[in-house]
């Protein structure tokens, strides 16, 4: 009955086909870095990343064997070999001796080497020189070739960024940066919120509207305001920049969300049960770390994605409160910014350490989904 | 000690002081300051609980208060005042805004806000209630949200190198790398276009990076509203006659007009502070300025406290209507 698209399939396709075209625009972006960040420096370069996933046309520059291998085969030296290697699945459509004509021979046809010999080349990159005299030089000769070859894809660009110590490009030592900031950050607020927001929702204080009025003003309230004079402030007390003052500043944060969340989960919770415990003679100490915060795990696990979310992806509390003159203590998202600016044409590796950063607040994206939603639906004010 | 010492420490240092403060403060008062025993006990109980909420709340409050309240009085001071070598402040009345309002750098940032503030929200908007809307009753339905909720998870920086890459231009003579500029000549475009580069439409492009990012949002309140309108409103339209776009014009968003208006404004919050985008992509060059990014430049690099602390308080200024509303919202709520 409600299902009203159901009842024309005209328009049933319609939505069908308007869904996968809204859901390709918005994964092929990020399919497009991800994709990148399995490619050659070269690949991308050359070509775009949706080529990738098809066999491409190439020319390549290869040389064959060098001479010290070749072997005496009925008084002509011979040497035989494989243009691409082993695992190579490539096609020729055509190849050359001469960088001036570098599609002069289909497989299969036999060319007159400039030195002396022959050389055939076979559509799959067989090759086998033959000359009637030694060969001589320590190289083999430059052979050109026009080939299709198979999608390649390659993990170098991540051993590169994530183990090469000694890279410039390194993110090794920026995601455990990265994961030091955001573990404390994400603990410490909810712990703190808990017991606040336990007050608010369950206990008769004057003044108790007032501060949840507040509460829901601060969650507002810009974080560019707090810049300068926490700064000031962290610089007065003798945190200076560094770990402290970023565990701090994204506490406060945090808060006004973290309490905000946990009191309306907690104000939802069933009267009767705190009522009846109160009545057995519980404190409210034990009332709340026996009952309350067990139940409300869910909305725990809510602010818990979110803190861990945003302080992971912060850029800007980061660079105020954290990264000092030494840069020892970067982060992952000042590092891509970074390589934005020194890098700016090096997509192999700006793709695989943009995808670093991304992979783990994905991973938790999308096992935690469900907490996420329902903090997005408790948290937007009604 | 390495950073990842560091951090275990300040977890087990931070929790168990957060458990300890708790735990032992609350002993304090039950068994030492006012033990329900004795001749006093009902006094002391009812003084007991009417300190204790205080102690619940008071490291959260500290927090807030230091934090969040604080910064805003104390910008608002740094605003109206010079610094002058030695440390000190003199006060300079309105002098920062003055000479903020003389630079075309402000002017143009508040422009392209401006355009910020009224393409992203409702175009995000409108996305996520046609997702919403969409996917409400097709099976595969879940899969396709999250697919367009997934870059939620993505840190601006992040969606600033992947939409680079969308962006990204090569001369005329080489295969385009960047898929829109693929697109373009694949359609007819004769030159590919720097996009990031060409004013009033580079700002657009960044926006639509924004706009990629909170349609999931918008798209996850709005599905939940539209699933909570009664049954029974969409059938009797259909009984009525109805077609599907008047049902979804008339019956279901006049419905869900709240929810629209508070992701709308949930977006424009957002927007407001959007800083990350910009200073990855452009950095406010060829005319993408916005406020939220000239602050930094003011108070970072210019290193003039006066002026990037007025333009933090035109930030505060135009979000003070939602934080008005939002808190008038919550009190109405709660009565």
């Amino acid at each position: 009955m409600s299902d009203i698209a159901g009842t024309r399939p005209a328009l049933r396709w319609v939505v069908h086909a308007s869904v996968i075209f809204l859901v390709v625009l918005w994964v092929v972006p990020t399919l497009g870095l991800l994709i990148s960040s399995f490619r050659t420096a070269d690949q991308i370069a050359t070509s775009g990343w949706w080529r990738s996933l098809f066999p491409s046309e190439q020319n390549l520059t290869l040389r064959s064997a060098a001479p010290e291998t070749q072997v005496l085969e009925n008084g002509i030296y011979v040497i035989e070999g494989q243009l691409f290697g082993d695992d190579q699945q490539a096609t020729i459509s055509k190849w050359g001796i001469s960088s001036r004509d570098v599609g002069a021979f289909k497989p299969d046809q036999t060319a007159e080497l400039r030195r002396g010999g022959t050389i055939t080349v076979t559509a799959d990159g067989d090759y086998r020189m033959e000359n009637t005299e030694e060969f001589t030089g320590n190289r083999g000769p430059r052979i050109f070739v026009t080939a299709e070859l198979p999608p390649e894809f390659t993990f170098d660009n991540y051993q590169k960024v994530l183990l090469d110590q000694s890279s410039t490009d390194s993110m090794g030592k920026a995601f455990f940066n990265t994961l030091t900031v955001t573990i404390p950050a994400t603990i410490i607020p909810i712990l703190v919120a808990a017991f606040a927001a336990y007050a608010l929702a369950w206990m008769d204080f004057p003044g108790r509207a007032l501060l949840i009025a507040a509460v829901v003003g601060l969650l507002v309230v810009p974080l560019q305001l707090a810049l300068i004079p926490l700064l000031k402030f962290h610089l007065s007390i003798g945190i200076g920049k560094g770990y402290l003052g970023v565990w701090l500043a994204h506490t406060g944060f945090g808060m006004p969300l973290a309490i905000y969340l946990l009191r309306n989960y907690m104000a939802g919770l069933p009267r009767d049960l705190i009522e009846n415990a109160r009545v057995d003679g519980a404190t409210e100490f034990q009332i709340f770390t026996k009952l309350i915060l067990p139940l409300s795990f869910p909305a725990l696990a809510s602010f818990a994605i979110f803190q861990f979310l945003w302080t992971w992806n912060d850029l800007l509390v980061a660079k105020v409160f954290l990264i000092d003159a030494t840069g020892q203590t970067t982060v992952m998202t000042n590092r891509i910014v970074e390589l934005l600016g020194t890098r700016g044409g090096n997509w192999e590796i700006l793709a695989t350490a943009a995808f670093v950063s991304i992979f783990v607040p994905l991973v938790v994206f999308f096992a935690m989904q469900k907490y996420l939603v329902r903090g997005l639906l408790a948290g937007s004010v009604k | 000690m390495t950073p990842a010492l560091q951090g275990l420490l300040t977890i087990a240092i931070g929790v168990s002081g957060c458990v300890g403060y708790f735990y032992l403060s609350n002993q304090f008062i039950d068994k030492v300051l006012f033990p329900p025993r004795g001749p006093n006990a009902g006094r002391n109980i009812n003084r007991a609980n009417i300190i204790r909420p205080w102690l619940f709340l008071f490291p959260a409050m500290a927090v807030l208060g230091l934090y969040l309240a604080y910064p805003v009085v104390e910008t608002l001071r740094l605003s109206l005042t010079e610094r002058v070598p030695g440390g000190t402040y003199r006060w300079v009345g309105l002098d920062n805004y003055v000479q903020m309002a003389a630079e075309p750098k402000f002017w143009e940032a508040m422009r392209n806000n401006m355009l910020w503030l009224i393409v992203v929200p409702a175009m995000s908007t409108a996305f996520g209630l046609l997702v919403a809307q969409l996917t409400d009753r097709i099976r595969w339905g879940n899969f396709a949200k999250s697919l367009i909720f997934m870059p939620m998870a993505i840190s601006f920086v992040g969606a600033s190198v992947i939409w680079k890459l969308v962006y990204d231009s090569r001369p005329a003579e080489q295969d385009q790398i960047g898929i829109l500029n693929a697109l373009y000549i694949f359609f007819g475009g004769t030159d590919p276009q720097t996009w990031l580069t060409v004013p009033f439409w580079n700002s657009l492009f960044l926006m639509v990076v924004l706009i990629w990012i909170q349609t999931g949002f918008a798209m996850v309140i709005l599905s939940a509203a539209l699933r909570g309108i009664p049954e029974e409103t969409i059938e009797a339209a259909i009984l009525d006659g109805a077609n599907p776009f008047q049902i979804f014009f008339k019956i279901k968003v006049p419905q869900i007009k709240t929810t629209i208006l508070v992701v709308w404004t949930t977006i424009t919050i957002t927007v407001l502070k959007v800083f990350d985008i910009v200073f990855a992509m452009t950095n406010g060059q060829w005319e993408t300025q916005v406020l939220a990014n000239y602050m930094y430049d003011k108070l970072f690099r210019a290193n003039d406290w006066g002026v990037g602390s007025a333009s933090a308080m035109v930030i505060m200024l135009l979000v003070a209507p939602i934080l008005v509303w939002n808190v008038r919202n919550a009190r109405k709520e709660m009565e």
